[in-house]
């Protein structure tokens, strides 16, 4: 029983707990994992999740990409230092504890998921005001010092490119419109950025914790690298993440206008080109992503529904790209 | 020859009874689960009627368009392969028109409620 072992480590870091409570997984395949838990205090219960590779996993579920837990938790404490929203990472895994790599972090509540954000009355008020802090939270990110970042992988327009007509060539499925979209970047790769920064990686609607008062955390550092800081501004924009919502470019909730003012409020400057190239680039790789879930659902062992349905959604992305490549009556 | 009841008619009688009959007993993840379940049987039976006529028409476009005859698939291949290497690009004549009607079907199969597919519809007529 995790309990068991979460109380033991507790103890070990968080002054005067008693134990854990109400331990339940909320996420993950077999690699990766989420946990809620109380930690038991006298002073009152105190809301934590646990991040986690369980024993005998690798922290990272794709090397390549991912910085591993550990990481994470470096990134997301030194985001809550600098005033960003986000949790307070409480303690970092050790070996002997048993628990696996990762890490356990202070709860923040609050809705994740999207259609929920996008549609329910209780965020009618936070809904606008999202664009502007999430462009003010961007800067906050892309200002966090290089010095203090742990190891990333840096990424340019260029090695994307390259990275994601290896992986469309990976899947072996005509594609036409991907085609396009891939000749499209390589025409129009505006070349090196004029500064590197941290960029988060998957900085959209769905990977972040709203309240009633707008952003509460940023989740999800995962495949956080150290590239073109107009990536993250690019991705938000994806249709994808819109949920819809296909009006509002910003996370189906704003415009790019209230997005690029939040970030030039915080004195760093956009780039609305480069912002619109790291769209389409965005909106192809999500497309990608979907075709290659359909490879993975045909090697697991148990063929999981969920992938296969995913392997039917690249369409999605095609009809995207047709709309910022080619729109109809232009 | 194989007996009635037709494919079609089997999933369809499959899926409304997980809808109205299952899909309300059942709570938490596997509802959702349910749910994705039951579009995937959507998504075959409108496969089933629309495959057919839509491979037919994409099949003709891509033998005008490319000059050359072959398979569905090798036909998209070869014109992957042409886009690749800058042959045929948005200024060849047709190119646009095909992308748009092939996606256009794609999208009837896989997610017609997706809000781009239903805003071109919107705008074709």
């Amino acid at each position: 029983m995790i309990e068991t072992e979460l109380s033991r480590c507790v103890a070990s870091f968080y002054p005067g707990a008693i134990g854990v409570t109400g331990a339940a997984k909320l996420s993950g395949g077999a690699s990766q994992e989420t946990w809620t838990f109380d930690i038991v205090h006298a002073s009152g219960n105190v809301g934590a999740i646990l991040r986690r590779a369980p024993p005998g996993y690798s922290a990272s579920p794709s090397p390549s990409r991912a910085p591993g837990l550990e990481a994470e938790a470096v990134l997301m404490q030194l985001a809550y230092d600098a005033g960003l929203p986000s949790p307070r990472v409480l303690h970092v895994l050790k070996p002997e504890e048993g628990l696996g790599r990762g890490f356990i972090m202070v709860r923040v509540e609050g809705e994740t998921i999207a259609r929920k954000i996008l549609r329910d009355e209780e965020f009618a008020r936070a809904r606008p005001i999202l664009a502007r802090q999430l462009g003010k939270i961007a800067a906050g990110i892309h200002s966090l010092p290089e010095a203090k970042l742990p190891k990333l992988r840096s990424n340019s327009t260029t090695t994307e490119i390259a990275d994601l007509a290896r992986e469309y060539r990976s899947t072996n499925w005509p594609r036409p419109v991907f085609e396009l979209a891939l000749r499209w970047l390589a025409d129009h790769d505006p070349g090196p950025s004029r500064e590197t920064t941290l960029v988060h990686g998957d900085f959209r609607n769905g990977n972040l914790i709203i309240g009633p008062d707008g952003v509460r955390a940023v989740l999800d550092w995962e495949i956080a690298h150290l590239g073109d800081p107009m990536e993250d501004l690019g991705w938000i924009c994806v249709n994808s993440w819109r949920f819809g919502e296909i009006d509002k470019p910003v996370g189906g909730f704003g415009t790019r206008e209230d997005l690029f003012a939040g970030y030039e409020e915080a004195g760093r400057r956009v780039d609305s080109d480069r912002v619109m190239f790291w769209e389409v680039m965005g909106t192809l790789r999500w497309g990608i992503m979907c075709g290659r879930m359909m490879q993975r659902f045909r090697n697991a062992p148990d063929h999981p529904m969920e992938q296969a349905v995913i392997g039917r959604r690249p369409s999605e992305t095609e009809i995207d790209l047709l709309r910022l490549l080619a729109p109809r009556g232009k | 020859m194989q007996d009635e009841p037709t494919p079609t008619e089997l999933i369809k009688a499959v899926a409304d009874f997980l809808r109205t009959e299952i899909a309300p007993a059942i709570r938490g993840h596997n509802a959702f689960k349910l749910r994705v379940g039951i579009n995937a049987l959507d998504l075959v039976t409108r496969q089933l009627a629309l495959e057919g006529p839509s491979d037919a028409a994409e099949t003709a476009r891509l033998k005008a368009l490319l000059g050359i005859d072959g398979s569905v698939m090798e036909l998209n291949r070869a014109l992957a392969e042409k886009i690749a290497k800058g042959e045929v690009d948005l200024d060849t004549p047709g190119l646009t028109e095909h992308l748009w009607q092939t996606t256009m079907d794609k999208l009837a199969v896989d997610q017609p409620n997706y809000a781009s597919y239903k805003r071109e519809q919107g705008d074709k007529t």
